[in-house]
């Protein structure tokens, strides 16, 4: 069943909902039944998971903060895929690339910033998880943990609490075309199949898991054919081709509101990337190869599609670039300042009361004896998250 | 006041909660139109239909992973694993995610969920129908544990464990199931969590016991008062959190403490009481902590005399008293 889902073949589903181009939706965005204030929406969104992105980086390197784990190259299909699900109904579970996803689903470059300080107002956590691990309960993003595709099956129950007490919500969960390799995905498959929930799986399949190529963790070349195997479409779009991305995901979410059941959506996008900042990926990647990714980056690729349908004009795109850095710049600057999560607040949410019983340790709450000048220090392993 | 079996008040304690919160939902295998394998969910399905008694696949960790996201989605659902034997597909649902959600989003998510689980040997279940695997979870902050012993701390307990907000794996021992009966009052009431009772008052020594175990110290504790041997019995009923001031005041009071528990010795439950009451009231000892607990071999025989060998029992109980006592 796993079908190439290009921009003909999907364009009428769409069409459906399309509205005519006139004041405000031109032909491309009409072409996607949506405006040209959605399409620099996006843009904005991809722009500035980028961006945001590539901050991590800088103070990665600058010794500012200890770990890096990135979505660049994924950003495109990320935000097209969200964009068709309902903020604050709606329900995604994210994994450690979901950048744009988050950004998406309302997380702002602050909050992304806040996780890479790990500070106490860091919404994800409040500085307890690894950066990477976003969730966010007011906008309707669950919490992550490393152990990776345990979230398909949140998503899935999150459906399955969707459909008894009919709120008429979707579930999207994302992972890597690694994590699809897990028993977790299969066992969550089958039953959001059996039961047909409002349940969309977006596989990002940039080619690695970690180092491991992809001809190394499936013998199928794509993971939308396993699709098949439990009687539901598998899709697979262009990563770099936001608009078909788009198409795709809105498909997958009209299918699942109408009570028809879950969809499987392969977007093969690229790893732009190491797999995280303690990773050394000219070990199995050629230059050859690293080279060539730059021609398939969804970013340019988009901001050349907007501009040739004249929705995106230069003094349109210099003043979000210009916005898109004063964001970063100001996130940076309040994620920097803000303070630490303090040691009395440690044995805090265990569980929703406090427990007499949990006794904290014998050297209380104090300052600890931590070492001077840690921030900089990478992970201990290299791959230390997979 | 009704007598009723012990599985009797756990089926009927989950239909009252159903009857009075629409959000209370129960999943697992073949709990549907068969009632469970042990009959713990009989009738249930027949009264709340298909949407809230749910059959699923033979897929262990998409059984709790699925409760974890049905229950941030405003559901309480209670999750059948049909053994806790089973319960090991679903380890890292239960210990990398429903124990530290609540922790690792800052309070942001909780996962009201009850997992319930037979354990337990005695009842010809070999390696992978009798296990004992509290241990297992106790050792991992963020999930509550709860080993009931009595039809009234099972329905009282019960209704604490799905109204809480937060992750408890109920623990049945399923050779009680229908061998203890007791009182159940028809009433809402509830048994907290983290509270353990005084089950047999006594001077000279303490018990430390739960589920099936707690009922044989009792036993034991009745034949060695013909030797004059006055034994405090304490039924933990909540294993984590656990009531160490229930347990420290006994202790501090016999001077004395044996722990009594059917999985296997080696770094079980009982381990860890042994530690507290070593740390906590060893000026009070007069004699060492002791333990009678299960042989450490991979699992529960199948053959009687293999069984009857690995079971602790009220007779290897009364001999760890007399030991202990001698002191």
């Amino acid at each position: 069943m796993a079908t190439k889902s290009t921009a003909k073949s999907t364009a009428k589903a769409a069409a459906g909902s399309a509205a005519k181009s006139g004041p405000g939706v031109s032909k491309l965005a009409a072409s996607v039944g949506l405006t040209d204030a959605d399409l620099i929406g996006m843009y904005k969104v991809i722009a500035t998971a980028r961006a945001v992105d590539e901050r991590m980086w800088i103070l990665n390197r600058a010794g500012r903060i200890p770990f890096v784990i990135s979505g660049q190259g994924h950003e495109g299909a990320q935000a097209a895929i969200a964009w068709p699900l309902e903020r604050g109904k709606d329900w995604i579970a994210p994994f450690y690339r979901s950048i744009a996803t988050c950004l998406t689903f309302g997380m702002e470059a602050r909050d992304i910033l806040t996780a890479q300080y790990a500070k106490a107002i860091d919404l994800s956590s409040g500085g307890r998880q690894m950066p990477g691990h976003y969730g966010n309960v007011a906008n309707n993003l669950v919490s992550l943990s490393s152990p990776v595709a345990t979230q398909m099956l949140h998503a899935v129950g999150i459906a399955l609490a969707a459909k008894i007490r009919k709120t008429g919500q979707v579930a999207l969960t994302s992972m890597g075309e690694g994590s699809s390799n897990q028993g977790d995905v299969h066992e969550g498959l089958n039953f959001a199949a059996i039961h047909k929930l409002p349940f969309i799986l977006c596989v990002e399949n940039n080619g690695y898991a970690i180092s491991v190529p992809v001809s190394k963790q499936l013998a199928v070349p794509d993971v939308a054919a396993r699709a098949s195997g439990y009687g539901i479409p598998g899709v697979i779009v262009d990563g770099a081709d936001v608009l078909a991305c788009y198409r795709a995901a809105k498909e997958a979410v009209d299918r699942a509101r109408r009570g028809d059941g879950p969809t499987l959506i392969e977007a093969k996008v690229i790893r732009l990337t190491a797999h995280s900042s303690d990773d050394q990926q000219t070990k199995y990647r050629s230059a050859e190869e690293l080279e060539g990714l730059k021609g398939e980056d969804p970013l340019p690729r988009f901001r050349a599609e907007l501009r040739d349908a004249g929705v995106l004009t230069e003094e349109l795109e210099a003043s979000i670039a210009a916005e898109v850095k004063a964001d970063i710049d100001e996130a940076t600057e309040y994620a920097e300042s803000a303070a630490d999560p303090t040691p009395d607040t440690a044995m805090k949410w265990v569980f929703a009361e406090d427990w007499p019983g949990e006794t904290p340790p014998t050297w209380g709450f104090g300052a600890g004896h931590g070492l001077e000048g840690h921030e900089g220090d990478a992970s201990a392993a290299e791959g230390a998250v997979d | 006041m009704a007598l009723k079996t012990f599985i009797e008040a756990i089926r009927e304690t989950m239909a009252e909660e159903m009857r009075r919160d629409e959000s209370v939902i129960l999943l697992g295998e073949d709990v549907g139109l068969k009632g469970g394998v042990f009959l713990a969910t009989d009738g249930l399905y027949a009264e709340f239909g298909e949407d809230r008694v749910i059959d699923t696949p033979l897929s262990e960790s998409m059984i709790i992973g699925t409760s974890i996201g049905a229950a941030m989605n405003g559901l309480r659902p209670i999750a059948e694993i049909q053994f806790a034997d089973f319960i090991f597909p679903a380890f890292n649902q239960l210990v990398s995610e429903a124990a530290r959600m609540r922790y690792r989003s800052n309070n942001g998510f909780g996962v009201p969920m009850t997992v319930r689980a037979p354990y337990g040997g005695g009842v010809h279940g070999a390696l992978y129908h009798s296990q004992s695997v509290e241990a297992f979870f106790t050792h991992v902050p963020g999930l509550k544990v709860v080993i009931p012993s009595t039809p009234y701390d099972a329905a009282g307990l019960l209704r604490s464990s799905i109204r809480d907000e937060d992750p408890v794996l109920y623990f049945e021992h399923k050779k009680m199931y229908r061998s203890v009966r007791g009182d159940v009052p028809a009433t809402d009431y509830l048994v907290p969590l983290g509270k353990a009772a005084i089950t047999h008052p006594g001077t000279q020594i303490t018990i430390l016991a739960y589920g099936l175990m707690a009922h044989y110290a009792l036993e034991a504790a009745d034949v060695v008062a013909e030797e004059g041997i006055s034994v405090e019995v304490v039924d933990l009923r909540t294993l984590r959190p656990l009531d160490k001031e229930t347990i420290l005041s006994s202790v501090k009071k016999t001077g004395k403490c044996l722990i009594v528990y059917e999985d296997n010795k080696f770094l079980g439950y009982g381990a860890e009481l042994a530690a507290i009451v070593a740390e906590e009231a060893f000026d009070y000892l007069d004699g060492p902590v002791s333990r009678v607990a299960g042989p450490d071999v991979p699992g529960v025989p199948y053959n009687h005399v293999l069984e009857d060998w690995f079971m602790v029992n009220p007779e290897k109980i009364a001999d760890g008293i007399r030991k202990l006592a001698a002191y």
